[in-house]
């Protein structure tokens, strides 16, 4: 009996070394968690943020540079009793905001455990140098260099987009690229260039003991890794041409892009209302005030604005009517006040001289001839059906761009619209629309929305007589590449022979002088031989839209200029003068005493606030 | 005697295997006690200014006693020592609650300048003495209840002094004295049925009072059912009785919640009030009573029927299942009582980490949670010596004494725990049958309580570093830094080798 229970005693002391040993089987072997904890425990990467690249102009001239800012890190648990109140006066702050810090910091301090956290964001040097006077008073808070965003030139927040903390969301679109910390560029040029600009982060490790206290490097820094700097990029950005158009859309709501035509290089690309490019280096603080803002400043008109084109569509019209051979410049069309169709339906014009023929209908911007050439390309015989011919139609307007996103290098870029057949029959039904039904698109106005970067690009194809490059905002340097698209000729399908024609009704347009009828004398600058076509489009809320679209000079142009001025009335009246500007000022580098000096005042000086409602 | 031809010499006498276990032990405690303070900046091993250089003294201190004891002193004389040697440490253990220095909130510790020990570690020694001494006279029977009082005096004198002295862990170890009790006669269900307690403390607190009823009901009707004639049909009705108990609380879920929307539905719609009202007084009633009374009933009712069975037939193990499940009753409903208002405030916390019941990674359970983390890490083949990051770098507390096991973990990984805990299986092993072996059942006796005693530690301190007991703040024998404790230990098992070796010369 009692060796069984000497046997039964080894054998409860075999099961309990078994318990304690799979115990430990589990903890060592199977559970990989405690690894991942003992490494969080001790080992601490210390990130090393590289410098952002710099963002240049076409001239070299350095539009969004870095300076050095500071955070304050507070590592909660290193924190001894410190007097508050002296250090929110150090610190600029109220001494709330650092109460409830600490509070939040007590509340998840099992999450920080001894890890820093950043308390303070950015801060000035001259509050830093106060502070690093006096941080031996507060143990547990430390400086963090960092290098934030510098903006020698205001040339537009919109165009240059905003560098911000990412977010868990956009951690999830990127996978495996950010870590919470991190920053990004989320719009406009830092953006589109996000992956050129961020660099590469480097981190030396360290071994912490249980204090927090720093023991020793790990593996003697063999694990570490430098920081590369991002790469620089240059724009194609005139920074002179674009701060200009920056000025003179101040108090106006819409948009000025102009483009290299022979390039598709964009100059200039301006949003207005926009965000100030001081506000840009931190977005975060702002953030509310833009939101707030009924102009929505966010919103980048110049590439994300479907406006109707108005008048300036007419060229598109007269190109298409020219190409399908239902059109001849010389063809004449009667205009009394207006294109008059059915029973006392009227679409209505201006006074000009009648009857006019193709040069002086874009000249004078006749709506009635432009009625005449739609009906003469939906009604055209060689095709069986309305809906055929409509489809073609949409198919001319698609390869000028209009309708489809262009491709550009820069972000969130709207497409637009240009209606097909198909959307006409699921409004009116298959056969109960006609021409008469959609003669507003004759003009540009009706289902066709357009931004101005599209329109921009139309008036470079113009200029190119048939083709267009791609519009985009970077240019090759060293270390950026950009994609051999940005390289390629872009044909409309109108034959090149065709341009001709219009240019020469867009340069009289503008070179009659006053009185010839002439829509945009006023653009007229001597020796530019500028190219343009005015538009006034309606706009349901509130006064017509200013539309503008030049190129200079007439011959090897080199540069064409949208311009949209939400509420601004007559093409004539605001869009008009401020595409002029942006153009003598490109091409001459100043705008020239006098009359035009005074036009540019009238310009910077307009406020058309007023006029544009709040949403 | 001395020169007798049958005399058998030291190499022969004395089992190197144990002591070279011992030594090996030791050996390893003292290396890791220099890992687990190693830091950017390592000193000497044997720097005495540190704990290495220090546990490099007691070593050497400590191989002299043992020395002493093996070479020099009788083993004849310890059966003559038990009694005063209890007796003196006994006022030691009550005089140390009074005079002794209060360490972390418990007053264990004597000091005398620089020395300090605690009287806990030689209470070991003089208890297992005297019990050796007690149980091994000829007129000694555990089963007469005299003597069963005796030796649980014996026990729960020294017992109750440490518990008084705030070292409750310490007090655990005292629990293990019941192996060697069993080894001697004491009743397998004995074991069990402290076994059988825990468990239902554990089932209270994590599970319910319901759980703990039932199992105790079932554990018993089980047990009882291999003493039955009719095993197949006891063992049906229990699992009916069971089963309908556990799905009881369920049913009565769905039965209350009927009842008492249709009580609603009635007082909404009914107009004569009359029958309404009745049906709702009887929604109420209904509503008022738990499953467990209703447990409660049924096994109250069932319970006098046993005891009278158990009379009739002379079935005393019925009878003692009948009282036991009384006892187990009210321990069941006193758990809470003991839990909340008995234990002190941070054993109760140590449990209810233990159990799961609450996480505080940061407080209480940081020890646990830094302990296991840093053997976790270690993996199957470890980081290597000295490379230990976390118990180099100080984020497990105590870890050259109490959590000396983590940076074995830590360094050795899986492998060198394995080592250790096989070199102790191996040394109590030893112990058991080398004791076994003896003719004098005081050395025999001696032998166990040795072996319970190193077993309790070491099965109480590796199982609080990795998460299997609560944490118990008492050393792992021979590899915790610490002087009193290598020194009583060493005492401990070299009393042993030099009476087992005492035996061995001659027989």
């Amino acid at each position: 009996m009692e060796n069984h229970r000497k046997t039964r005693l080894l054998i409860g002391l075999g099961v309990a070394a078994a318990l304690l040993l799979g115990k430990l089987f589990i903890i060592q072997i199977l559970d990989s968690g405690y690894k991942e904890n003992a490494l969080n425990n001790s080992m601490v990467y210390d990130i090393i943020y590289p410098t952002r690249g710099v963002i240049y102009d076409r001239n070299g001239k350095i539009i969004v540079g870095n300076k050095v800012a500071y955070d304050i890190m507070v590592s909660p648990r290193e924190v001894k009793e410190f007097d508050t109140l002296s250090l929110a006066s150090v610190l600029d702050v109220s001494p709330d905001l650092i109460r409830d810090k600490m509070a939040e910091y007590e509340r998840n301090r099992k999450k920080i455990g001894y890890q820093s956290v950043v308390m303070l964001k950015q801060i000035p040097a001259s509050t830093y140098m106060k502070f690093d006077e006096v941080k031996y008073k507060f143990p547990g808070f430390r400086g963090q260099v960092r290098s934030i965003r510098d903006y020698p030139i205001n040339a537009g927040g919109n165009l240059l987009g905003y560098v911000s903390e990412v977010d868990a969301a956009f951690m999830e679109r990127h996978p495996g690229e950010y870590r919470s910390g991190d920053y990004a560029g989320k719009t406009g040029i830092e953006a589109a260039r996000e992956k050129d600009l961020r660099g590469e982060k480097g981190y030396n490790i360290y071994l912490r003991n249980s204090k927090n206290q720093i023991e020793t490097r790990y593996k003697d820094g063999e694990m570490d890794k430098e920081a590369v700097p991002g790469h620089d990029v240059v724009t194609t950005i005139d920074a002179d041409l674009q701060q200009f158009g920056q000025e003179l859309m101040k108090n106006k709501v819409g948009s000025l892009v102009a483009i290299e035509p022979s390039t598709g290089e964009i100059l200039a690309m301006v949003s207005s209302p926009g965000i100030d490019v001081d506000m840009l280096s931190d977005i975060g603080k702002h953030y509310q005030e833009i939101s707030k803002n009924p102009y929505k400043p966010m919103f980048n008109r110049a590439v994300q604005a479907p406006y109707p084109p108005g008048s300036c569509f007419k060229i598109v019209n007269g190109l298409i009517g020219l190409q399908e051979g239902v059109l001849r410049p010389e063809y004449s069309y009667p205009c009394s006040q207006g294109y008059h169709f059915g029973a006392g339906h009227k679409l209505g014009c201006h006074s000009h001289k009648s009857p006019l023929d193709m040069e002086e209908s874009i000249m004078m911007s006749c709506n009635a001839y432009y009625c005449y050439v739609l009906r003469n390309i939906l009604d055209n015989k060689r095709y069986g059906s309305i809906d055929e011919a409509l489809d073609k139609w949409r198919e001319y307007a698609l390869s000028f761009g209009f309708g489809r996103k262009l491709g550009s290098d820069f972000p969130s870029e709207l497409g637009g619209n240009i209606p097909s057949s198909k959307y006409y029959n699921r409004v009116y039904g298959k056969n109960r629309w006609n021409s008469i039904t959609v003669i507003s698109l004759s003009i540009g106005q009706g289902e066709i929305g357009v931004t101005p970067l599209h329109l921009a690009n139309f008036c470079a194809t113009v200029a190119n007589r048939g083709y267009y490059i791609i519009p985009h905002i970077i240019k090759d340097s060293e270390g950026v590449t950009i994609d051999p698209k940005y390289h390629e000729k872009q044909y409309t399908m109108v034959d090149t022979t065709h341009f001709r024609k219009v240019i020469k009704g867009m340069w009289r347009a503008v070179n009659s002088g006053f009185g010839s009828g002439g829509t945009a004398s006023i653009a007229h600058v001597d020796g530019l031989d500028i190219c343009g076509k005015t538009g006034t489009a309606q706009n349901p809320r509130g006064a017509d839209n200013s539309v503008f679209m030049c190129f200079a000079p007439m011959d090897n142009p080199k540069i064409a200029v949208a311009a949209y001025v939400e509420n601004g009335g007559f093409g004539a009246t605001w869009a008009c003068p401020l595409a002029s500007l942006m153009v003598e000022r490109y091409l001459n580098g100043e705008i020239s005493p006098g009359a035009r000096q005074d036009l540019e005042r009238r310009m910077r000086e307009g406020n058309l606030m007023a006029r544009v409602k709040k949403d | 005697m001395q020169g007798n031809v049958h005399e058998r010499g030291l190499k022969q006498s004395v089992d190197w295997s144990l002591v070279l276990s011992y030594l090996l032990l030791i050996l390893i405690g003292w290396i890791n006690i220099y890992a687990s303070i190693h830091s950017s900046e390592p000193s000497s091993i044997f720097d005495f200014e540190a704990r290495s250089g220090k546990q490099f003294v007691w070593i050497l201190t400590a191989l002299g006693l043992a020395a002493l004891i093996l070479f020099i002193l009788s083993p004849r004389l310890w059966p003559g020592m038990a009694v005063p040697l209890y007796l003196f440490v006994a006022v030691l253990l009550i005089a140390v609650i009074f005079l002794g220095t209060p360490v972390k909130g418990s007053r264990s510790w004597f000091q005398f300048g620089p020395v300090s020990f605690q009287p806990a570690e030689i209470s070991k020694i003089s208890t297992s003495l005297l019990l050796a001494m007690v149980m091994s006279r000829n007129d000694f029977k555990l089963s007469r209840f005299k003597d069963f009082l005796l030796v649980a005096a014996i026990i729960g004198v020294p017992m109750l002094s440490i518990v008084a002295e705030s070292e409750t862990g310490s007090a655990l170890v005292y629990v293990g004295f019941i192996f060697v009790l069993y080894r001697e006669g004491l009743s397998g269900w004995f074991l069990a049925l402290i076994g059988l307690a825990i468990v239902l403390f554990i089932t209270t607190l994590t599970a319910s009072s319901y759980a703990s009823i039932l199992l105790l009901a079932g554990v018993l009707l089980l047990c009882n059912a291999f003493k039955e004639k009719n095993f197949w049909r006891w063992i049906l009705f229990s699992a009916l009785f069971v089963g309908l108990m556990a799905a009881l609380p369920s049913i009565w879920n769905l039965i209350t919640g009927a009842v008492s929307s249709a009580a609603d539905r009635m007082a909404n719609t009914v107009t004569v009030p009359l029958p309404g009202a009745r049906q709702k007084v009887f929604g109420t009633f209904l509503l008022k009573i738990k499953p467990i009374y209703l447990l409660m009933a049924a096994c109250l009712g069932a319970l006098p029927y046993f005891a009278v069975r158990s009379f009739r037939e002379r079935n005393s193990f019925m009878g003692l299942s009948c009282a036991a499940f009384v006892v187990g009753l009210a321990l069941v409903f006193s758990t809470e009582f003991i839990f909340n208002d008995v234990l002190q405030d941070h054993q109760r916390k140590r449990i209810e980490v233990l159990l799961g019941m609450k996480e505080d990674p940061a407080g209480v359970g940081y020890n646990v949670n830094q302990s296991m983390i840093a053997i976790g890490s270690g993996g199957f083949a470890g980081k290597g010596y000295l490379q230990g990051t976390q118990t180099t770098y100080g984020f497990v507390p105590e870890q050259s004494t109490d959590f000396i096991f983590c940076t074995v973990g830590e360094e050795w990984g899986f492998i060198g725990c394995a080592v250790v805990i096989l070199l102790y299986v191996f040394l109590i092993s030893r112990l058991i049958l080398d004791a076994e072996q003896c003719r004098e059942p005081f050395t025999r006796i001696y032998g166990y309580c040795v072996a319970s005693c190193i077993f309790m530690h070491l099965f109480i301190n590796i199982g609080m570093t990795i998460g299997l007991m609560p944490v118990i703040g008492i050393p792992l024998p021979l590899l915790s830094y610490g002087g009193s404790s290598l020194w009583a230990f060493t005492i401990m098992i070299f009393i042993f080798v030099a009476m087992y070796r005492e035996e061995k010369k001659y027989y």
